[in-house]
């Protein structure tokens, strides 16, 4: 432990401690723009300077472990001219454009320069070179805006293994973005999007599709219809300003109604559809694999994630076979709202404009994949973020706090506990298991509460293992075996995962990989700013999500029996292949020019 | 660690064929790929043989270190030193650094830009020069400074620049070379 004195009040901290973090243990709070928990401090932004008493120079806080003895003042007169300095200088050459910024009250560096009463600029200097990336369907890079914190290099690189963004150039003329200020869509970039979930500023953001959601909403002739993915109802809340992990299902029920959708239905609903299809491969393929005999692809990967299928495109090719074919439940649900619900209500499918809500910027870039059109037109027309959401409902001029919860409508919108964990790390697999061990076996899922608890948390690699005993006599083939499961999330996580098993390292059956860090819940749409506090909180909401439904399990959704029925005939039929499944395709890491 | 090649540095070698150079290349990574710190020296080494670092060979040099392409560049786009478009026979680096800009620096670079007609960055039409600045060759008692390939030339005044150009304007070899050949 280390003895330390921070603005005349005595701490004691471990080893090791950051002054930042000292600080924040005695109520004192450092400005920071660059810094990111968890990462290797970089010291880039010198908006945490602070004055150490002896020191020659002010000490970057965020950067500056404690030593014994050390008397900090952080907010002395020459700390506080020295970070005001450091403001004003990212001012100066940064777009301050604030009243037109997508960024505008949610932006850390207008913040920062109000909280240190910033009046006036004393720097007239050369601005950043005004670069607007507008290449992919996902993201906007505006580098007129951009501070040069570097976060996002730090979460593409060390927490996605993506490396889309890096430092070209030096100095002043740095610009953050890909190789050689190429475009993003000329890199292998996969629109997790978790850059514009931590940049402080307006330089890189969802590219915004509201504009397109509002003139079909007010298109008379166009029939809309509305999907809110699970982990929304666990984040929206925090738009208007309530705490993290607040559900608020209802009140976005009610506020996407009296936005003019003519119906609103849950992605929840496909995620159930999802663990029907995805359940029935995973046995056939084990089926394929131990009783005929067959090289089968194994194991089996979930294909949920859209930021995670065009990840393993560009870097594990070898892996495509190995990926579910299901459709993610954001691309199932627009598949049969455009065939199975257009002709049941009597709309054409070019009629039916369907959003979908989502915490993710990769679900923009996938819903305009071109093999997206099952239906004969594009089955998802708008993927919007939850950020979008919560600016359309303000802008709608509804009150959010005060309205009375609503209910999904039907078809489409019952889904059981099962769905909503699909919204974190470890809940595909939970449902999934769920339902497949009650399908071999006959029985439930013989755990508490129906949880798998080491796929629980946030990990970045969980694994777990699961006998399977007594099946019934269709399962005879699986009496016995021990069925092996992990989870990743994080694509560098992911990737750790992926090249243990490669490397003969981990053996496993079925995999569950999500894009995000903690999952949908930290998806790169999600309200900001998500740390492992929020997740952890935004989690809990879902848990409480499921465990206060009857309805646990996807295989009991009354509506799932009722579409099989009338529709899809069964999993793996020749329609859900049809409508349901879909294939990857290997891609360059860089556009050949 | 300096590598002999077959290959000549001359800027002709833009014209080779991608897959020859591409072949060339693969054998030279195999030395760095799996040595820490292995990048920057591949990187040398690759513009040594090249004379500057074609995107097709920062691309393959991407994949052979498992480092994305964006830092790759980013690396590249830092060092002044390397170029990723074709140079001239011979590279003119003029020092800006603060003792050379101080005892005129500016005024030799003016020079020379004069009578090479080209700015900084670029390629005479002849291709035998190449003009970039640098910022301090640990030179500064010799201020100012510039360098011609591997020649540091002190004390230079634009008067001088002339003179200095025309010993490399003609020949294949710097003069330190010539002076080894005889």
């Amino acid at each position: 432990m280390v003895h330390v004195t921070i603005n005349n009040e005595a701490i004691t901290v471990p080893a090791g401690t950051t002054i930042l973090e000292a600080a924040k243990q005695v109520g004192v709070k450092i400005p920071t723009l660059c810094h990111l928990e968890g990462q290797t401090p970089i010291g880039a932004c010198r908006v945490c300077l602070v004055e150490v008493e002896g020191a020659r120079t002010l000490s970057a806080s965020c950067a500056t472990p404690v030593a014994e003895g050390m008397v900090i003042q952080t907010h002395s007169r020459r700390a506080r001219a020295a970070r005001k300095m450091a403001v004003e200088l990212l001012l100066s050459e940064h777009d301050g454009e604030c009243q037109t910024c997508n960024r505008n009250q949610d932006c850390e560096l207008q913040t920062l320069a109000n909280e240190m009463s910033i009046q006036f600029v004393r720097y007239p200097g050369a601005r950043a070179r005004p670069i607007l990336d507008q290449s992919t369907p996902g993201l906007v890079r505006d580098n007129s805006k951009c501070i040069k914190c570097r976060r996002c290099v730090t979460v593409c690189n060390s927490i996605q293994a993506v490396g889309a963004l890096f430092p070209q150039g030096r100095g002043f003329d740095t610009v953050i973005g890909p190789a050689f200020t190429l475009d993003l869509d000329e890199v292998a970039c996969v629109q997790c999007g978790q850059c514009a979930a931590v940049c402080p500023v307006g330089a890189i953001s969802e590219r915004d599709h509201t504009a397109g959601v509002w003139a079909a909403l007010d298109d008379p002739q166009k029939y809309v219809v509305v999907q809110t993915a699970p982990a929304i109802r666990a984040a929206l809340g925090e738009c208007f300003d309530n705490e993290p992990g607040t559900l608020v299902t209802g009140k976005m029920v009610t506020a996407l109604r009296r936005m003019g959708f003519n119906r609103v239905f849950d992605t929840n609903f496909a995620a159930d559809l999802t663990i029907m299809e995805e359940g029935t491969e995973l046995l056939t393929r084990l089926k394929r694999a131990l009783v005929g005999k067959e090289e089968v692809a194994l194991p089996m990967f979930t294909s949920c994630s859209p930021g995670w299928i065009k990840f393993a495109e560009y870097y594990h090719p070898d892996f495509l076979e190995n990926l579910s074919t299901c459709k993610s439940p954001q691309q199932m649900f627009g598949a049969v709202a455009k065939t199975y619900y257009a002709s049941k209500i009597g709309v054409r499918p070019e009629d039916m404009v369907v959003v979908s809500i989502m915490p993710c910027t990769a679900k923009k870039f996938e819903c305009q994949r071109p093999e997206m059109n099952d239906s004969g037109v594009f089955d998802v027309d708008f993927a919007l973020t939850t950020r979008e959401l919560g600016k359309m409902i303000q802008e709608a001029g509804i009150d959010f706090n005060s309205l009375p919860d609503g209910k999904m409508d039907s078809i489409l919108g019952m889904s059981s506990g099962a769905a909503d964990i699909f919204a974190n790390t470890g809940g595909v697999m939970e449902a999934a298991l769920r339902t497949a061990y009650e399908i071999v076996t006959g029985r439930e899922l013989p755990l508490e509460n129906l949880h798998v608890k080491p796929l629980a948390g946030l990990e970045g690699i969980k694994l777990a293992a699961l006998r399977i005993e007594d099946t019934l006599p269709a399962w005879e083939f699986l009496d016995g075996v021990e069925l092996k499961v992990a989870v990743a999330h994080g694509l560098g996580n992911a990737n750790r995962l992926i090249h243990a098993i490669k490397d003969g390292r981990q053996e496993v059956h079925f995999v569950e990989i999500m894009t995000c860090p903690g999952g949908c819940i930290g998806g790169g749409g999600q309200p900001r700013f998500t740390n492992d506090e929020v997740r952890q909180k935004r989690i809990q909401a879902i848990y409480a999500e499921d465990e206060g439904k009857q309805l646990r399990k996807s295989h009991e959704n009354v509506e799932i029996q009722k579409v099989y029925e009338e529709f899809f005939g069964q999993p793996l039929s020749e329609r859900s292949h049809h409508l349901l499944h879909t294939h990857y395709k290997q891609r360059e890491l860089t556009k050949k020019k | 660690m300096e590598r002999s090649t077959h290959a000549c540095a001359c800027a002709g070698c833009s014209e080779q064929n991608e897959e020859q150079m591409l072949a060339q290349l693969d054998d030279i990574l195999t030395d760095y790929v799996n040595k820490p710190g292995g990048l920057i020296p591949a990187m040398q080494t690759c513009q040594k043989m090249f004379g500057y670092l074609p995107k097709p060979v920062l691309k393959r040099i991407s994949e052979r270190f498992g480092k994305s392409y964006s830092e790759v560049a980013g690396v590249t786009s830092f060092y002044s030193f390397f170029s990723t478009v074709p140079r001239g026979k011979h590279m003119v680096r003029v020092c800006l650094g603060t003792a050379c800009y101080v005892r005129g620096g500016k005024e030799v670079l003016r020079a020379i830009k004069k009578e090479l007609a080209i700015d900084v960055g670029e390629t005479t039409a002849d291709r035998n020069f190449s003009l970039d600045v640098g910022r301090c060759f640990g030179a500064c008692g010799l201020a100012p400074v510039i360098m011609v390939d591997d020649d540091v030339h002190q004390r230079v005044k634009p008067a001088k620049i002339g003179a200095i150009l025309r010993l490399y304007a003609d020949s294949e070899a710097t003069p330190a070379e010539a002076e080894l050949a005889k």
